[in-house]
């Protein structure tokens, strides 16, 4: 096996050291900011809520980019794509059971909730 | 070039092709992974509040010991980058070195994860207690699964190293096992975010 260099070496993706110790820190950093606004936070805020969740957000691109290397495949961008539809698949999957669940429940009348703790008690 | 060069070439384009084939297979398996991950926490946010009499996610998290644990698995997916780094440029010790300390970081995080279990079961507060405790232990202990299938992957890959030395095929591997490992990690964000940090701020 003495052709090794002809074409492996070039096709192969270069990793490098800057990085994932730029990921590292940056994660080190959204994970601390994230964690000093939940304890020092009013309990209950929505603006907190959103921030957060801002920050796990970005914190989620950081590693996708710097750890697994999506959009640094060349061609067609298979992963890409398929990361892309995996995220319309979690986001209607999670936002789409509150809504439905959350629904419910704003449509059951006083009447109703009464009726079905009552027949819970009773068994 | 030589009639053999360029059947050497061909050769190694097809062998290249299905590496990329086995990568993009090995991704899809994570992205429907994503989808398991994706239910168990429209689950949990849709009944947390369902206490049951019983403790919320306010009362019982320790929100500092599970910083540490955090920390502890975002260094372990730090040091398994630098294994792939040591395994892109062949040098055999350093990736038995970086795999070894990815190895341990893993498995201190999945005791303290253990721990963490074991003194909420003791305290009374299990599975059985409560809706919102069903759901908690789901989602964090099917992560936990998956740390511990990765931990005996990695132990796998390491005698392999050990022996076989840095083959084109265990490197392969070692690339997938760096994308399962890095990919958990991205699934603790959002468990931390979402259970601990959301569970402290009463949400």
């Amino acid at each position: 096996m003495n052709h090794q260099p002809l074409v492996s070496e070039h096709d192969e993706p270069q990793l490098s050291y800057g990085k994932y110790v730029g990921g590292f820190l940056a994660s080190v950093t959204l994970t601390l900011c994230a964690y000093w606004l939940a304890t020092h936070g009013s309990s209950g805020s929505y603006i907190l809520t959103g921030v957060l969740a801002g920050l796990a957000i970005i914190q989620f691109g950081v590693q996708m980019v710097f750890f697994l290397h999506i959009g640094e495949e060349r061609g067609p961008r298979w992963r890409l794509a398929m990361a892309c539809f995996m995220l319309g698949v979690v986001l209607i999957l999670v936002f789409g059971s509150l809504w439905i669940m959350n629904n419910l429940n704003y449509r059951m009348t006083p009447l109703q909730i009464n009726q079905y703790m009552q027949s819970q008690d009773n068994l | 070039m030589s009639k053999t060069d360029a059947a050497a070439v061909i050769e190694l384009r097809r062998e290249h092709e299905a590496t990329e084939k086995t990568f993009l297979g090995f991704w899809v398996y994570l992205m429907t992974d994503c989808v398991l991950f994706a239910s168990l926490f429209a689950v949990y946010a849709v009944i947390h509040h369902n206490t049951f009499g019983g403790p919320s996610g306010y009362d019982i998290f320790r929100l500092p010991y599970v910083l540490i644990e955090t920390f502890v698995l975002l260094t372990s997916s730090f040091t398994c980058g630098m294994a792939m780094l040591a395994s892109q440029r062949r040098a055999k010790n350093v990736v038995l070195f970086w795999l070894g300390v990815t190895f341990l970081l893993g498995l201190t995080f999945l005791v303290m994860e253990l721990h963490e279990f074991r003194d909420l079961v003791l305290q009374g507060d299990s599975w059985r207690r409560s809706g919102f405790l069903s759901s908690y232990f789901t989602l964090v202990g099917t992560h936990g699964l998956h740390i511990t299938c990765g931990l005996i992957w990695m132990a796998i890959m390491g005698i392999y190293v050990w022996k076989r030395g840095l083959t084109d095929t265990v490197r392969k591997r070692l690339t997938m096992l760096s994308l399962f490992w890095h990919f958990l990690d991205v699934i603790w964000i959002f468990i931390f975010t979402i259970v601990y940090l959301y569970g402290r701020l009463n949400i």
